[in-house]
């Protein structure tokens, strides 16, 4: 089984464009949306819920006012600035147990909070994992490794041997739970001064967990001197760019229809370069479909 | 007066709107990157960088001396920062949150703490605006730490300009965090207005006063502006999909320098912004996060 996640360090690169549109042309591949916080990966696919359950994160702590001495000792304890008077900040509360531990009393007890939810669907272009962290929640991290877990159960049930991921922007925790135990990170960048800069950091994290990494230049045309230095550095690197796609209402309009790209406006020049980004992509896999061989 | 600027959905012009607005004002201001983990401000600013300083979180340090392998920190620890095996134990430093149980439940006090450096501050000046930035390090998972850190230069008599990280979970509701006011930078199309919604469910949680900011108007649908006019959401500001703006920014220009007349919009935002701010304060719906904050 083969795992590619799709990052690219600054957000609204194009990375959920690509990823919708590679698990079209795959036909069939399992896709997992690891941007478990801002998902819209279900908005082209539209996955048909088939399971789904709790997530619980971290716990939270709770004061049982009636025993409370109030001793002050949990609020001294607390490294998180999350007790104020007989209060928790539920927000700022990181579940680690410190004031449960100080209290003299056994006024504080820790209680599991559901975080989100995770799903397990069914597309048009295969098997679906995703999940939808609770606004505000923590844990992201630990809900990626989830949905990647589910993936990778999906693609032993049923025989498939490419999983493709979506991956969050950034570079911090739920971005490395995206791309640990991957095959290859495919970063897409744009050539902008951001971009550019972003692609860097994205690059280096890769580089950090020992992963093979390739880059997609999206809109490359809207600064063909920053693409042409963007080129110059991966060559500089050894990476390998997959494709340059242009920039291309088609894009836009595809996503107001609620399509990947490749479906909605085939022959456009977007989807000419995505499909040439796809065949640079499986190469590096060495698959020839999402069908194990 | 604290805004923050923030979209849930990556590459929606965050950055952008931060800067303009704080370069269009003409008044001292300070302006905080939080995206601590993909930071972009300072690519539009190019201040000259004054200091430099490292942010550290206590990691537990293990005397094998004095550790008699009990178990008891790892059974502790809710992120599994450490783990005994056998007769050694290990921590796992990119894990720990610094919460110090380890340190208070080892029965044979071998367990001190060590500062670990996880990111860094940047500050810098450029005209009229103090420039303030995190950087976390490549390969830590989490920006929270380093994001409380660029928040501890607020300076409460000023007016202070917050560059909001993508996504809708902790960093970014640590980021809006004590502001008065929240701008919403969203794209007319599905994938903006999705997570716009998310960003409104989060804002109206920790009870953030807010309005929106189209930025590529002209793309896409008209579905923000119906959505925003059912949830009387005011559009304080729409900046159009023009090839102009884009170009400015792929070079790391901010467009109000180049197009003056931007300068008085921005001007007139904050105005706006300041007005809104004040007439929520006075009607009683503040940014308390819980109740006792």
């Amino acid at each position: 089984m083969k795992q590619a996640t799709i990052v690219s360090g600054k957000g609204g690169t194009g990375k959920t464009t690509i990823t919708a549109s590679f698990a079209a042309l795959a036909r069939r591949v399992v896709v997992a949306d690891c941007d478990v916080d801002a998902a819209v990966l279900h908005l082209l696919l539209d996955p048909q819920v088939v399971t789904e359950q709790e997530f619980k994160g971290s716990r939270l702590a709770s004061i049982d006012t009636a025993r409370c001495v109030e001793c002050g000792l949990c609020q001294r304890a607390c490294r998180f600035d999350a007790i104020r008077g007989l209060e928790i900040d539920p927000v700022l509360c990181e579940g680690c147990g410190v004031c449960a531990y100080v209290c003299p009393v056994g006024a504080i007890s820790l209680r599991e909070r559901i975080a989100g939810r995770l799903y397990i669907s069914e597309t048009r272009f295969g098997p679906m994992s995703h999940a939808r962290l609770y606004a505000t929640e923590a844990n992201s991290g630990k809900l990626v490794a989830l949905v990647r877990h589910e993936a990778r159960r999906l693609a032993d049930r049923e025989g498939l041997g490419l999983i493709l991921a979506d991956g969050p922007p950034g570079i911090g925790c739920p971005v490395i739970a995206s791309l640990t135990g991957a095959d290859i990170a495919i970063i897409v960048t744009e050539p902008t001064m951001s971009g550019f800069h972003d692609l860097r950091r994205a690059l280096s994290l890769a580089h950090h967990f020992k992963m093979t990494s390739s880059v997609i230049v999206n809109v490359w045309d809207i600064n063909q001197e920053n693409t042409r230095r963007i080129s110059q550095f991966c060559e500089q690197e050894g990476i390998k760019v997959l494709a340059r796609i242009p920039f291309d209402p088609k894009v836009t309009e595809a996503m107001v229809a609620g399509k990947p790209v490749v479906e909605y406006s085939p022959d456009c020049m977007a989807s000419a370069e995505i499909r040439v980004a796809w065949d640079g992509a499986r190469d590096l896999l060495g698959v020839s479909s999402g069908r194990r061989e | 007066m604290i805004v923050s600027v923030a979209s849930g959905k990556g590459g929606t012009g965050k950055t952008t709107v931060a800067v303009n607005l704080a370069l269009s004002l003409e008044k001292d201001v300070q302006l905080l990157d939080c995206d601590v983990e993909e930071p972009n401000v300072h690519i539009f600013i190019r201040p000259r960088i004054d200091e430099v300083t490292p942010v550290y979180l206590p990691t537990p340090k293990i005397d094998e001396g004095l550790c008699d392998h009990c178990g008891k920190c790892s059974e502790f620890c809710e992120f599994h920062a450490i783990a005994v095996v056998g007769n050694k134990a290990i921590v796992f430093p990119e894990l720990c949150h610094g919460c110090g149980g380890c340190v208070l439940v080892c029965p044979k006090k071998a367990i001190a703490e060590e500062n670990r450096q996880v990111g860094v501050i940047k500050k810098g000046v450029m005209g009229n605006i103090e420039l303030v930035y995190g950087e976390l390090n490549v390969g830590e998972p989490m920006p929270v730490p380093v994001i409380r850190e660029v928040k501890t230069s607020i300076d409460p008599n000023r007016t202070t300009i917050i560059d909001v990280p993508p996504g809708t979970s902790c960093p970014v509701i640590e980021s809006i965090h004590g502001s008065d006011y929240c701008l919403l930078v969203s794209e007319p199309t599905p994938f903006g207005l999705h997570d716009m919604k998310l960003m409104v469910e989060i804002l109206k949680e920790i009870k953030v006063p807010f309005g929106v900011v189209v930025n590529r108007a002209g793309i896409g649908d008209r579905k923000i502006y119906d959505y925003c006019r059912a949830e009387n959401i005011p559009i304080l500001l729409e900046i159009p999909f023009e090839k102009r703006i884009a170009e400015l920014y792929s070079v790391g220009i901010p467009f109000a320098m180049e197009i003056p007349e931007w300068k008085n919009r921005f001007r007139s935002l904050l105005s706006n912004v300041m007005e809104r701010a004040s007439a929520s304060t006075a009607s009683g719906s503040r940014r308390e996060l819980v109740k006792g904050t």
